[in-house]
């Protein structure tokens, strides 16, 4: 099956307008009638659910962000009754209060057929055996993943997050075909059986797709992670505000992550003008939910950075692709007046084989000035008996990341296996300037 | 000859060194020679024991970073200009010695481990 969903992956442009011009439409009156926040910022706007016919008329609704989702904790953004509340999820919150999310019966259908979808597009069906690395609980990697192998008829093998050896043992017993967990969590997935040397991946595991998200990552390591564990690797996108992972993921191009447009509507803007920007240039990803009962979001700006490109993939999807996110500008560091994001400084790792791909980035301010310290391993075959080999390793790596960032970090080669292994999703920096 | 060599890859960390040698010295493995070379950050042990093969496996599943070389041993009496004569043989023949160091002295012997620039020039110097 190529297709989970033909008729909406495939739809023309001009018929997908419509649909998305009728759901809208829908959407913006039912939360006005149902949730104050809504009434309130349209009331402000000077717009009201009339002024809402196509889906052009979206430029003319308020923005909404994190702090909104915040601010109406815990039940204030629910526009759907109690007891059509099937299910809640809930952000990290790693700052302040978590965002809690809720969904309708309905709600948790479209999300696992967008993960369905997904899984179809990474040619997924159901004689795979789809393990699932992802946490289960309150963060929407686990349970998201679970439905939408679920619905596509997978043979699902709930892991979780965690166990290691276990996991490896199931991977290689019950023949698992499939790998969902975080990047960071398969790239420690697959150092675990490097080193165990009862287990050789070409024989024993059977993984051929690895579903990773929930972190932006970059090509580098998705070439490691295909390289070391003999998968194609591809990007499932979500976000708990919207869903949760399946609102968009790659096809067998890997030239893009198609967005399932008739769901989640995507725009971008120019994050400080907050006007749209055309297809293709770069700004700030913003979701409309289309179908949401629960929980809907209406232009909901995510912080993530990326451009859109229309027009029919190769693939025969004509659901628009986004670009591979490489930072949140939520994730971006300012050091030394410079911008730096951490894939950048992961890519450039990524690209020197002499590397376990593990770093950590801890910032701090000494007399005023940024520090920006970079630890990183070697790998076990790249050391020998001089400093001087290792001292030229780390050069090279020097001159890569200050051609790359424009600011020059200070390495530190550490014993590999030092720098803490990640579950989930991957703690590569510490501010020490904001303690 | 030539003797396998242990190089063991230490961040400065307080208490690594003894960890390693805690390893060995659970596992009846003993140090007969090593030296340190260090920077900054880190330090590789370089070091000749008993059973090298078994001593790397150990150290490697404990999550060091081990690699394993060769360096030749030069056995000589242990007096004076016996090193002199042998390292002028070496110097006169273009090989440059990277690093060298002494074993524990034992029965009237003096022992170096050395990694030349060049081993197979070396060798030939020696006479092997």
């Amino acid at each position: 099956m190529r297709y989970w969903n033909e008729k909406m992956e495939c739809m023309g442009a001009e018929e997908m307008r419509a649909l998305q011009g009728e759901r809208l439409r829908h959407i913006v009156r039912y939360t006005y009638e149902r949730v104050a926040f809504y009434r309130q910022r349209m009331d402000e706007a000077g717009v009201s659910p009339d002024d809402i016919q196509t889906i052009d008329d979206i430029v003319k609704l308020p923005f909404m962000q994190k702090k909104d989702l915040r601010d109406y904790y815990p039940t204030g953004m629910f526009a759907a009754p109690m007891d059509e509340i099937v299910r809640f999820h809930a952000s990290s919150g790693t700052t302040g209060k978590p965002i809690v999310a809720a969904y309708t019966a309905s709600d948790l259908d479209d999300w696992s057929e967008g993960v369905a979808r997904c899984l179809t597009a990474y040619g997924v069906t159901k004689d795979d055996v789809a393990q699932v690395s992802y946490g289960y609980g309150l963060f929407t990697g686990g349970l998201g993943a679970h439905d939408g192998a679920t619905k596509v008829g997978c043979s699902v093998l709930p892991t979780s997050s965690g166990n290691t050896a276990k996991q490896i043992m199931l991977m290689r017993d019950l023949g698992a075909t499939v790998l969902c967990c975080t990047p960071s969590y398969a790239l420690y997935l697959a150092e675990s059986i490097e080193q165990d040397k009862d287990i050789d991946v070409a024989r024993d595991i059977k993984l051929r797709v690895g579903v990773f998200g929930a972190e932006p990552w970059t090509e580098g390591m998705r070439k490691a992670l295909e390289d070391k564990l003999h998968i194609r690797a591809f990007d499932i996108y979500g976000l708990t505000e919207v869903s949760g992972p399946g609102v968009g993921g790659e096809c067998e191009c890997q030239n893009g992550t198609h967005i399932w447009e008739d769901l989640f509507y995507p725009e971008i803007i120019d994050p400080v003008t907050l006007q749209r920007v055309p297809d293709g240039q770069e700004g700030e990803l913003v979701f409309t939910t289309l179908s949401k009962e629960g929980m809907p979001v209406i232009r909901y700006r995510t912080r993530d950075l990326t451009h859109l490109t229309r027009g029919r993939c190769s693939c025969g999807r004509t659901a628009v692709r986004m670009a591979k996110i490489m930072g949140r500008s939520d994730d971006m560091l300012i050091i030394r007046g410079v911008n730096v994001f951490p894939s950048q400084v992961e890519a450039v790792i990524m690209s020197m084989p002499e590397f376990t791909g593990q770093y950590f980035i801890t910032l701090d301010r000494v007399n005023n000035i940024d520090t920006f310290d970079v630890d990183v391993e070697l790998k076990l075959e790249y050391h020998s008996d001089s400093i001087k080999n290792i001292n030229e390793i780390k050069s090279r790596l020097n001159a890569a990341l200050v051609s790359v960032l424009g600011i020059k970090p200070s390495i530190h080669i550490v014993e590999p296996g030092s720098i803490e292994r990640s579950m989930g999703k991957a703690k590569h920096v510490l501010d020490k300037r904001k303690m | 000859m030539k003797i396998k060599q242990l190089s063991v890859f230490l961040q400065n960390k307080l208490g690594r060194f003894s960890e390693m040698a805690t390893i060995l010295g659970e596992a009846g493995i003993n140090m007969q020679a090593f030296t340190v070379a260090e920077n900054a950050e880190f330090g590789i042990v370089r070091l000749i024991v008993g059973d090298p093969e078994r001593a790397a496996r150990l150290l490697i599943e404990r999550s060091f970073a081990v690699s394993v070389g060769e360096v030749f041993l030069l056995e000589m009496p242990d007096e004076p200009g016996a090193l002199a004569a042998r390292v002028n043989k070496l110097s006169d023949a273009g090989v440059f010695i990277e690093y060298m160091y002494a074993f524990s002295g034992a029965n009237g012997k003096a022992v170096v481990a050395l990694k030349p620039s060049d081993a197979v020039l070396c060798e030939k110097v020696l006479g092997e």
